[in-house]
């Protein structure tokens, strides 16, 4: 019988294989970010079945389907709204949403500044190449300015978009940057991210290798800097982390610029839902309820 | 003839035109009358001209109707604009201090209330508003204590001062009319039945609560914005989740999310907030998760006429994201069915996996209608279809996209150990696998292309085909669609008092459409004519492209305005005669 009790066996890295094997350019940045997630899963011990990944579309978004748990591959942009709708409905679920730069920053930026200020208890995890790469090279809203694309041969003429300071001035409660190519590193902040309550954002440098030739893993790998390296760093201090996620250059600061745990999460602080998870409610409207519905209109 | 009286109030927004609407309705109602209230109004806050009409009267009023017989003016502009409605046995109601009377038909009282002299102006500044509700009744033969008792309601969450500052005045006026008007010819008759006065919008929003609808989410959108209002305002009580999103886009999006965690869910909009919504409607076919989107149509393009009404977005709805796949379209017939139709469209598309839309418009959604408490019904008959909600029996490998006969795959809603898997807005295989090698495979594409589409069979079977009303061997047929059902209906008597007999077809499933049944129905018509509140006849474009089938006339109105039922009468008459083949009736009220 399936209600037997069964003693639970630990989930191990080949129980989160998706079924198909990715389809990834060999070498992509977005590897490192899936291994990452595996790992940390493996490593909270969440059963897969509690956790429901969500993105968007892009290269980086076709993660759902590398992962063995439930998942949703949604539209260009609007995995934060489709998310927020999940976790809103089944807060018992640990949802992580994963994309790229161009459908979260680009398309997807509206819903990114709204879902952040609500905290939804939600692992945004963007993996940022700067540049679009499912649709064959052109600029992205974090490519540098300057920067050759199909579709700014001349340069890119707009200014990049700043994720972790959008972030940090959008009211996320945990705003944190990551390397692909660093896996440990990346691992521990992906725990944290979904161990925190409430809305986490995480950046992660996932270098595209077939249409970036400006932002490679060689050209991050100087000058990345983990700003856990500074004992004095202090991720609840937000206007460290505003300095801090303004650097671009020689340092790019990577880790956790900025974490607060006083603001209750959209689920909690929802009356409707101190109950338990929406979709374990009872949808019949009582008796009673429902003939005061009908009262007040009388 | 149905018995009815309709009384007019006009004034500037921001006059208090509402307050008094809402009291003569719940009035009539407790007095067992039936009511219907229609409020024409401009996109201002303070300022312009509003004017509301309630008819009220012991048979259903299903629509406001073509005479006025009690018009209160609140100001000049309503005066100026609309005394001439008024015909023999009507009466004006107005401010004497501030109110130059126009000229009135033979046989209309004027009746102007010395306001200053009855109240102290100073003290309270809708005093004449009160004066003319007191007047009215006494003028209708309703006793006192009734408006008592719906003053202290209105007023109760002031101080007592209030509430009786507010009765007195009313008394004066009452009592001032009582000795100074006629009285109506027709004093408002009592029934034992009580009704609920109700908007469309509410219903709607109800009538999601009864379904079952846990989520709702919405951005405010005129005339839309109702639905979200009673949902946030009852969310606690009824246990739903309600949540005000950045734009439409979010909305639609975050109503499939909540859907894919296995609750019912639904939003509201217009529409231009649904024309955002349209991608992800296409998500919601793609991915087979079942949403219900209310469209509350108002008059477009684009921004259009916010405040007013129109039956225009047919086609945006039948075209509604890029594709080929099964949607489910409905347009409710009244107020009391935008309640009864949510539970309906949801058992529809829980049990196809696809997208439900209603197609409401500003008419219901804003209009008021008494509707017999038990029709509004908590206990709906619920069906969601073939989801699996627990791990049960050992099963084989799940495939969330399996291919049936039905075309319906079981639905797992995510939580579950032994069933994850993965939705998705590309094509994808049986098991929900989305990499280009599998959705490109034009065998796998075909297949799951069928598997959809095989859905529209059961969907048509699922809902009843329309029915014609009247003499089967009419004059003519009138063919509407939605909320012209009671004003076609009423058209209807009136013709057979003029001798021409008539016989309604009305629809309230537009997808699927029962195109055989409508034809078989039609073939045996002598003369058919539809009416829409639009300007292309898009229902008669709609019955074409399914059925080859061309009516002998149309008649539309894209004023912004409702059809009143002399507009059809007239219409149907000039094209008995041979005169018109399209007949486009002018609305004689103008806001």
């Amino acid at each position: 019988m399936a209600t037997d009790v069964i003693t639970p066996k630990q989930m191990v890295m080949a129980d989160l294989k998706g079924k198909v094997d990715p389809d990834w350019c060999p070498g992509c940045g977005d590897f490192g970010v899936l291994a990452a997630v595996q790992k940390a899963l493996v490593e909270l011990q969440i059963p897969k079945h509690e956790v429901m990944t969500i993105s968007g579309i892009g290269c980086s978004s076709n993660f759902p389907g590398f992962i063995d748990t439930y998942g949703m591959h949604t539209l260009h942009g609007r995995s934060l709204p489709v998310a927020s709708g999940m976790k809103l409905a089944n807060h018992a679920m640990t949802v992580l949403v994963t994309g790229g730069d161009g459908d979260g920053f680009g398309i997807g930026a509206g819903h990114f500044v709204h879902t952040m200020r609500r905290n939804l208890d939600l692992t945004y995890i963007v993996m940022d190449n700067q540049i679009y790469g499912l649709t064959t090279g052109q600029t992205s809203p974090t490519s540098r300015v300057g920067m050759k694309t199909k579709s700014m041969p001349f340069g890119n003429v707009d200014a990049p978009t700043n994720p972790v300071s959008l972030a940090l001035s959008a009211g996320a409660t945990f705003v944190a940057r990551g390397f692909s190519a660093d896996q440990k590193h990346l691992t521990e902040l992906i725990k944290r991210a979904i161990e925190h309550k409430g809305f986490s954002f995480l950046d992660v440098f996932s270098p595209c290798v077939t249409y970036n030739h400006d932002n490679t893993f060689q050209w991050f790998r100087p000058r990345v800097k983990k700003l856990e390296d500074n004992p004095a760093y202090d991720p609840s201090d937000w206007q460290a982390a505003i300095e801090k996620s303004l650097l671009w250059g020689d340092e790019i600061p990577i880790g956790l610029f900025f974490e607060r745990n006083d603001i209750p999460t959209a689920h909690d602080a929802d009356p409707v839902l101190k109950s338990g998870p929406l979709v374990h409610q009872n949808s019949r409207i009582p008796a009673d309820v429902a003939k005061s519905f009908i009262d007040e209109l009388m | 003839m149905r018995q009815s009286f309709t009384v007019g109030i006009g004034g500037a927004a921001g006059q208090g035109v509402a307050t008094p609407g809402d009291i003569f309705a719940k009035i009539f109602s407790r007095r067992g009358l039936h009511v219907n209230a229609y409020n024409a109004y401009q996109s201002i806050i303070r300022g312009g001209h509003t004017f509301l009409m309630i008819r009220t009267g012991p048979d259903p009023v299903t629509n406001m109707g073509d005479r006025l017989d009690l018009l209160i003016a609140l100001n000049q502009d309503t005066m100026d604009r609309h005394l001439g409605l008024l015909t023999e046995g009507g009466a004006c109601l107005y401010n004497a201090d501030q109110i130059k009377p126009g000229t009135a038909a033979a046989g209309v009282q004027l009746c102007p209330i010395p306001v200053s002299k009855l109240a102290d102006i100073s003290k309270n500044k809708v005093a004449q508003n009160t004066l003319a509700l007191g007047a009215a009744l006494s003028m209708m033969g309703i006793g006192f204590p009734a408006l008592e008792v719906a003053l202290a309601e209105q007023f109760g969450k002031k101080d007592q001062a209030v509430i009786d500052e507010n009765v007195n005045v009313a008394r004066a006026g009452y009592d001032y009319a009582s000795q100074n008007f006629k009285p109506f010819a027709w004093p408002l008759p009592m029934t034992d039945t009580k009704y609920a006065v109700l908007s469309g919008n509410a219903a709607l929003a109800m009538g999601g609560a009864a379904a079952g609808v846990k989520f709702y989410c919405a951005y405010p959108m005129s005339p839309s914005t109702g639905v979200l209002h009673w949902m946030a305002s009852h969310a606690r009580k009824a246990g739903i989740v309600v949540r005000q999103v950045e734009d439409e886009i979010g909305v639609i999006n975050m109503a499939i999310g909540a859907a894919q965690a296995g609750v019912r869910s639904m939003c509201a909009t217009s529409g231009g907030g649904f024309a955002l919504m349209s991608e992800g409607l296409g998500l919601s076919a793609q991915a087979e998760i079942p949403v219900v989107v209310i469209d509350c149509q108002r008059a477009g393009p684009s921004t259009g006429v916010p405040t007013k009404t129109e039956q225009g977005d047919l086609w945006q709805m039948l075209g509604a994201a890029f594709g080929d796949y099964p949607r489910v379209i409905a347009a409710p017939l009244d107020i009391g069915d935008c309640f009864t139709l949510i539970p309906e469209i949801f058992n529809v598309v829980d049990r196809f996996q696809c997208p439900g839309i209603v197609l409401c418009d500003l008419l219901l959604s804003e209009g008021r209608l008494s509707v017999d408490p038990k029709n509004l019904d908590f206990q709906p008959h619920i069906d969601r279809g073939d989801l699996i909600t627990s791990n049960g029996e050992p099963h084989e490998e799940y495939k969330r996209y399996l291919i049936t006969e039905s075309g319906v795959s079981p639905r797992a809603i995510p939580g579950i150990p032994g069933f994850t898997h993965v939705v998705s807005s590309d094509e994808h295989d049986e098991n929900g696998v989305l990499i280009s090698d599998e959705y490109t495979n034009a065998t796998k594409r075909r297949a799951m292309m069928e598997k959809r589409m095989r859905k529209v069979e059961g969907i048509e079977k699922s809902v009843p085909p329309p029915e014609l009303t009247g003499p089967a061997d009419a004059d003519v047929t009138l063919i509407g669609w939605g909320s012209t059902w009671g004003v076609i209906e009423e058209a209807i008597e009136l013709l057979r008092e003029e001798g021409i007999s008539a016989n309604q077809l009305q629809i309230r499933w537009l997808v699927p459409l029962h195109g055989d049944t409508i034809v078989k129905i039609l073939k045996n018509s002598r003369h058919t004519i539809i009416v829409e509140n639009n300007f292309s006849g898009q229902f008669a474009r709609y019955l074409r492209s399914e059925t080859s089938f061309v009516p002998n006339g149309h008649i539309r109105k894209y004023d912004g305005e409702p059809f009143m039922p002399h507009h059809i009468v007239e219409a149907v008459k000039e094209q008995l005669a041979g005169n018109t083949n399209l007949s486009v009736p002018v609305h004689e009220i103008t806001v």
